[in-house]
């Protein structure tokens, strides 16, 4: 299959290892499966620190299952990953976690600080303040997102973008080296989505952290984004933005006429209204349940 | 009215009444707070039913009626935790056991034929506890309030924001089996002050008061904890000094700060300019 071979260019070099540093995560011939499904197989790719990988596709096609095998909850069916020098392991604290905007309850208690602070010690046993120093850590957090004017209202009455930017401050209060994004500009306007972009991406070049950014519509990172990874119907294509997304190598994906077309600097992908029927830019989104893939 | 009420705690029936009061209200409290977060009350209520069943098959051999409480409701929330691995799945999980529970409830009251036991159990006997009952409620009560203590901020995370703590490496499940476990228990105590049919006073009007009076999460679980307190004490002596049931007081009392918390404090916050709404 033609899209295989864009493997060989993904990573890096072999037998280089030692001279180059450490990559942010690497995907050796990794399959994953829900029983008898298989959700994508054979992934080889490579993602070195301070790089910025969107991952793409249709719903269902295995974008959050991709994030899951990173956070060592959904275990490879055969292969192996590699995240920040080491098998994934539940709960790594270099790793941030932003998830789509799911909207709070409106009366739950919980203050936008609070929400940061479990960022801290949520995962932690027993029941206690923060410190002085995880304290001033919550602030900086808040601070770096903006988020300072309304840290003390109810997360449940904050609009989307407020909501984002808080979660956003809630994964980076641990300063972690990889930043795991699932759809986190879903469902948010057109304003919000720049915004929480740019926060994500200067992030990423500011501290040099990675990121891995899942998003049904590529446009508002392609500003961002060193590489991609395209899914769907357990195959996939990796690379520069420019190599995946054209119309050769997404009708090799879809196995159907597919094309591909720059737009006033945005990508539009089109197939046959009569086909698969997909459109990686539409502006409708599904939310999946977590870990409901069958 | 005091001397009264002075004169009755002199009875060691009142003073049982009054300790399991406060032991059970500080299991309700802290439960009740992650109930309403979770939107657990139907589970509540099918804890409650087949921990009737419980009660009413252990008074048909011989046993404490508390004893199979806590049995009943412990088995119950195993099987909902065991059958319901799908969230959209546990509604109907939990009426389908709740349904069988109470129907074999209704067995055990028949065969046994003593309707007033029945009833103890369906509005609650408070003012009926041994010294007995009083030690097991009490072993109850610690072993809950310790084990939300020890679960307390992972509990939080999985109750607020379940996406995130799971990928922060909280065990999601095995906290929400748990917390099952620990609600069963704090339904088998509440059972004894407001009965089963009035469970949900203790178990979701004081969480539902504190999350209407501040978004601060420990002070909401203070709240909540304050809210049961005032209800179960304020019920129990009332009805000390009355004719009227416990179980009436105490549903008053609780939604009485409901009502004042629901109304009330949109109202303070209107007279001190902040907008609501």
């Amino acid at each position: 299959m033609s899209v295989d071979r864009r493997r060989r260019g993904a990573g890096i070099p072999a037998g280089t290892a030692a001279s180059v540093e450490e990559p942010a995560m690497c995907f050796d011939r990794a399959t994953l499966a829900y029983g008898d499904r298989v959700v994508w197989s054979e992934l080889s790719m490579t993602v070195r620190p301070g790089e910025f990988l969107a991952v793409l596709g249709p719903n269902g096609s295995g974008k959050t299952s991709l994030l899951r095998a990173l956070l060592g909850l959904a275990p490879l069916a055969s292969g192996s990953v590699d995240v920040l020098g080491g098998p994934p392991q539940r709960g790594n604290p270099a790793i941030g976690y932003v998830p789509q905007h799911a909207g709070f309850d409106r009366d739950v208690p919980l203050r936008g600080r609070d929400l940061v602070g479990l960022g801290v010690d949520g995962h932690r046993w027993g029941f206690g303040r923060l410190s002085r120093a995880d304290r001033a850590r919550v602030e900086s957090a808040l601070e770096a997102v903006a988020a300072r004017p309304y840290a003390d209202e109810p997360v449940g009455r904050l609009s989307g973008g407020e909501q984002q930017r808080l979660r956003i401050a809630q994964a980076l209060v641990g300063d972690p080296k990889l930043l795991l994004c699932d759809e986190p500009l879903a469902s948010l306007d057109m304003r919000y989505q720049q915004e929480i972009t740019e926060l994500i991406g200067d992030w990423s070049r500011d501290k040099r952290g990675t990121v891995v950014f899942v998003t049904h519509d590529v446009n508002p990172v392609l500003g961002y984004a060193d590489r991609v990874v395209f899914v769907v119907n357990g195959r996939w294509a990796a690379g520069r933005t420019d190599e995946v997304l054209t119309s050769e190598t997404m009708s090799g994906l879809y196995e159907a006429p597919v094309e591909v077309l720059r737009v006033r600097g945005r990508i539009v992908v089109v197939g046959e209204a009569s086909g698969a029927g997909f459109d990686i830019d539409e502006p409708h989104h599904f939310p999946e349940p977590v870990g409901a893939h069958q | 009215m005091i001397h009264q009420l002075v004169y009755m705690l002199g009875y060691g029936f009142a003073q049982n009444a009054l300790v399991a009061g406060i032991l059970v209200a500080v299991v309700a409290g802290l439960v009740s707070r992650f109930v309403v977060a979770r939107n657990m009350s139907f589970a509540v209520h099918a804890l409650a039913e087949v921990g009737f069943t419980g009660s009413t098959g252990f008074i048909l051999i011989g046993l404490s009626p508390v004893l199979g409480l806590l049995t009943g409701s412990l088995l119950t929330a195993f099987f909902i935790g065991a059958l319901g691995v799908r969230i959209r799945e546990r509604d109907a999980v939990v009426g389908v056991v709740m349904a069988f529970g109470l129907g074999l409830g209704v067995l055990f009251t028949a065969l046994y034929a003593r309707y007033a036991t029945a009833i103890a159990i369906l509005f609650g006997a408070i003012t009926e506890v041994s010294l007995g009952d009083l030690m097991l409620l009490a072993g109850v009560a610690v072993v809950t309030i310790v084990g939300l203590g020890v679960m307390y901020r992972p509990l939080t995370f999985a109750t607020v924001d379940p996406v995130v703590a799971e990928a922060r490496g909280v065990p999601v499940r095995l906290i929400s089996i748990l917390f099952l476990l620990m609600l069963a228990a704090a339904v088998a105590e509440a059972v004894q002050v407001v009965g089963v049919l009035l469970i949900l006073t203790l178990l979701i009007t004081p969480g539902a008061t504190a999350e209407r009076l501040t978004a601060n999460p420990g002070l909401a679980t203070v709240t909540s904890v304050g809210v049961a307190l005032l209800a179960t004490v304020g019920g129990i002596l009332l009805a000390l000094v009355s004719s009227w049931p416990v179980s009436f007081y105490v549903a008053t009392i609780a939604f009485v700060c409901y009502l004042a918390a629901r109304f009330g404090a949109p109202a303070l916050e209107r007279l001190q300019g902040v907008p609501t709404d």
